[in-house]
């Protein structure tokens, strides 16, 4: 079986890519890219309540997917969902560890029921109201790769229309010491098994062996090397670049993934 | 779900034993693997748990070393049993190290490591010990990866975590791996092991009960955590099966999109889902003869969990929750519970759930106190985790 799908909306948030829009131009070679801290939109679609409850890895998590929605003009409420990250909230797991490590080990409910892997999905589906299947991932430095090959066997198999949502955030120390990740960031993708007017492209994924592909612009290669979620963007950069071709991903040594995509012909 | 999947080889460890024979007994004899707690250093909960006998007597082999923490022990001590391991490497032998998959479920991975670390941290830098290994213990895909070391395998793996519904799910994405060509085989399952995390974490929610959990019971008052490993192969139906081949009929997911921790009170998303298994199975409500309840025993879970199963099947179909009997192991319990069911088609007979006196008049199902003969064909067994995130699946014999 063919694994293909059309890519018909993105949403990226990183270090000096502000949005898909904003950093297809950067991608694309036409605008330097010029890196500075991560700005993330608080997640509007959520009610004040649970907003007030939600971390850095939950804020970028949305803040993609509610892109990729919009971008493709989708209903998240017609859409799977894949959720995929190394970590999770890493600001509340750091928290929950010192509690539990001092003499009063009370954690907060609201910290315990974030400590979740699956919190951005549970947030996403109260934010958009979406009933619909959602899984949520890890595979360590290969999450981005675990999330496509999945979201890819959705669309495939089940015939589903499926957002995937890829995420990462820092560790505060002492973690981050052990696990250094230099920024949040994240990528989603609104995969649709049918072709339609936002279609950007038609991708197709095959497990492969070729080593992964590295990026030319020095410090974008180094986030792609730091980030799990990150090992997306060469993908991304062939989109931006509205270039048919072969990409190769990371994923798990000695599998990597490679995709095929065809530019949809549009103005 | 396209085509029915073979439970070829499959394994539990959980505080009512190691391996299936234990399981089983347990099972029969309807006792409770339940205790007070006193895991690590917790002495401060009035609370029950269901702790796996011997884990910290049993280190991990040096050639795994790098993956030592309760969890991965947990795990190990699992594929031992009921001859897993040889399974795995006759699957692997067959198909190839690139075509089988490693796809399991957990909530917490090794987090106990990361709670005793922060404990040893450095008192003047504050650093955290130099053993302590973050990838191989903490990080959410540690097990996949040390079951994927384990056997030399070289294919796709993963991680769901999706809390409570994690290792029930990983059925429903291993069946889309198989169905794509992606592999042939597949080693699904979950291991979640007990941790500070979770014991204060549902104690900050109120929801630990001080008694041993009675799921369905009209005086429920909050789950009791357990600690499990449970592995299946999954693969293509051989040629010909035995009539007691147990077989994976369909799975079905949905989401509530209502509250991070309370489930949708009529219980929409657990109907959908156990629609959704019941649609990929071509099967209807009738054709099921027992239902193993997600029935965690807090008030809220049963009473929703309750109302979608009576809506869709009435007081027609016996049902448990064999929680009272194992804990809810979390991560674990969808792997868990497929077992159990796989174990109750298999030996033609009903568990019964424990520790339940008094069974709440206000949910109308048929929920089984006893263990009952018979001769199921089709059991259906739900899953259904924080954040809203549920699964159900359909298994059922091959004859």
């Amino acid at each position: 079986m063919k694994l293909s799908a059309y890519l018909d909306g993105i949403g990226l948030i990183g270090p000096g890519l502000d949005n898909w829009l904003a950093a297809r131009p950067i991608l694309a070679g036409a605008t330097p890219y010029e890196p500075r801290p991560l700005a993330v939109p608080a997640p509007q679609s959520l009610p004040p309540a649970e907003r007030r409850r939600t971390g850095l890895a939950i804020k970028v998590a949305l803040a993609v997917a509610q892109e990729a929605i919009a971008a493709g003009q989708l209903d998240a409420r017609q859409l799977a969902a894949v959720f995929s990250s190394s970590g999770a909230d890493n600001d509340n797991c750091d928290a929950i560890c010192k509690t539990l490590a001092s003499e009063d080990r009370s954690i907060s409910p609201t910290r315990f029921h974030n400590s979740v892997h699956n919190a951005p999905a549970g947030y996403w589906g109260i934010a958009s109201g979406a009933m619909t299947p959602a899984t949520v991932l890890c595979a360590h430095d290969g999450s981005f790769g675990a999330g496509l090959l999945e979201a890819l066997t959705q669309v495939a198999v089940e015939g589903w229309g499926t957002l995937l949502v890829t995420y990462d955030m820092p560790y505060p120390e002492p973690l981050h010491a052990k696990r250094p990740l230099p920024s949040a960031f994240g990528i989603a993708l609104a995969l649709m098994p049918e072709r339609s007017a936002h279609s950007l492209a038609r991708i197709e994924v095959s497990l492969a062996d070729d080593a992964p592909d590295a990026l030319a612009e020095p410090e974008l290669e180094a986030l792609r090397r730091a980030i799990p979620c990150a090992r997306g963007l060469p993908l991304l950069l062939a989109v931006a670049r509205g270039e048919g071709g072969r990409v190769v991903l990371d994923y798990l040594a000695p599998l990597s993934l490679a995709v095929t995509i065809e530019p949809e012909n549009r103005s | 779900m396209l085509n029915s999947l073979w439970l070829s080889h499959f394994t539990a460890a959980s505080c009512l034993g190691h391996g299936l024979e234990a399981t089983l007994a347990a099972l029969r004899a309807q006792q409770s693997g339940l205790a007070p707690c006193a895991f690590e250093t917790v002495t401060d909960l009035a609370t029950y748990v269901g702790e796996v006998a011997g884990l910290d007597e049993a280190p991990l082999p040096a050639s795994l070393a790098e993956f030592e923490c309760r969890n991965n022990r947990l795990a190990l001590l699992g594929l031992r049993q009921d001859g897993f391991s040889a399974a795995v490497g006759a699957a692997a032998a067959r198909h190839g190290r690139r075509r089988v998959g490693v796809l399991l479920g957990t909530s917490t991975s090794g987090i106990l490591q990361t709670e005793q670390a922060y404990r040893r941290r450095d008192p003047v830098t504050g650093a955290l010990p130099d053993d302590f290994n973050y990838r191989t213990t903490h990080n959410t895909y540690s097990v996949a990866d040390f079951v994927r070391t384990a056997f030399n395998l070289e294919g796709p793996a993963v991680v769901v975590s999706t809390a409570c519904s994690s290792s029930a799910k990983v059925f429903a994405s291993a069946a889309r791996m198989i169905a794509a060509g992606l592999i042939d085989a597949a080693i699904v399952g979950g291991v979640d092991s007990l941790c500070l995390t979770t014991l204060y974490g549902f104690n900050s929610l109120e929801l630990l009960s001080s008694e041993p959990c009675r799921p369905y019971d009209k005086d429920r008052n909050g789950l009791s955590i357990g600690e499990a490993a449970a592995f299946i192969l999954l693969q293509r139906p051989a040629d010909s099966l035995d009539a007691d081949a147990v077989l994976l009929l369909g799975a079905g997911e949905s989401s509530d999109a209502h509250h991070m921790s309370s489930p949708h009170p009529e219980g929409l998303g657990a109907r959908m889902a156990m629609t959704a298994a019941l649609k990929a199975a071509g099967l209807q409500p009738a054709d099921i003869d027992y239902i193993n309840l997600h029935g965690t025993a807090t008030p809220n879970n049963d009473a929703a969990e309750g109302r979608a199963v009576a809506t869709l099947f009435g007081d027609r179909v016996p049902c448990s929750s064999t929680k009272g009997a194992t804990g809810h192991t979390l991560g674990a319990a969808g792997g868990l519970e497929a077992v159990i069911s796989a174990l109750a088609l298999q030996q033609g007979f009903l568990p019964g759930g424990v520790n339940t006196r008094n069974v709440d008049p206000g949910i109308p199902i048929q929920y089984l106190t006893a263990n009952r003969e018979g001769a199921p064909r089709r059991v259906l067994s739900n899953s259904f985790g924080f954040g809203g995130t549920n699964c159900s699946l359909v298994l059922g014999r091959a004859g």
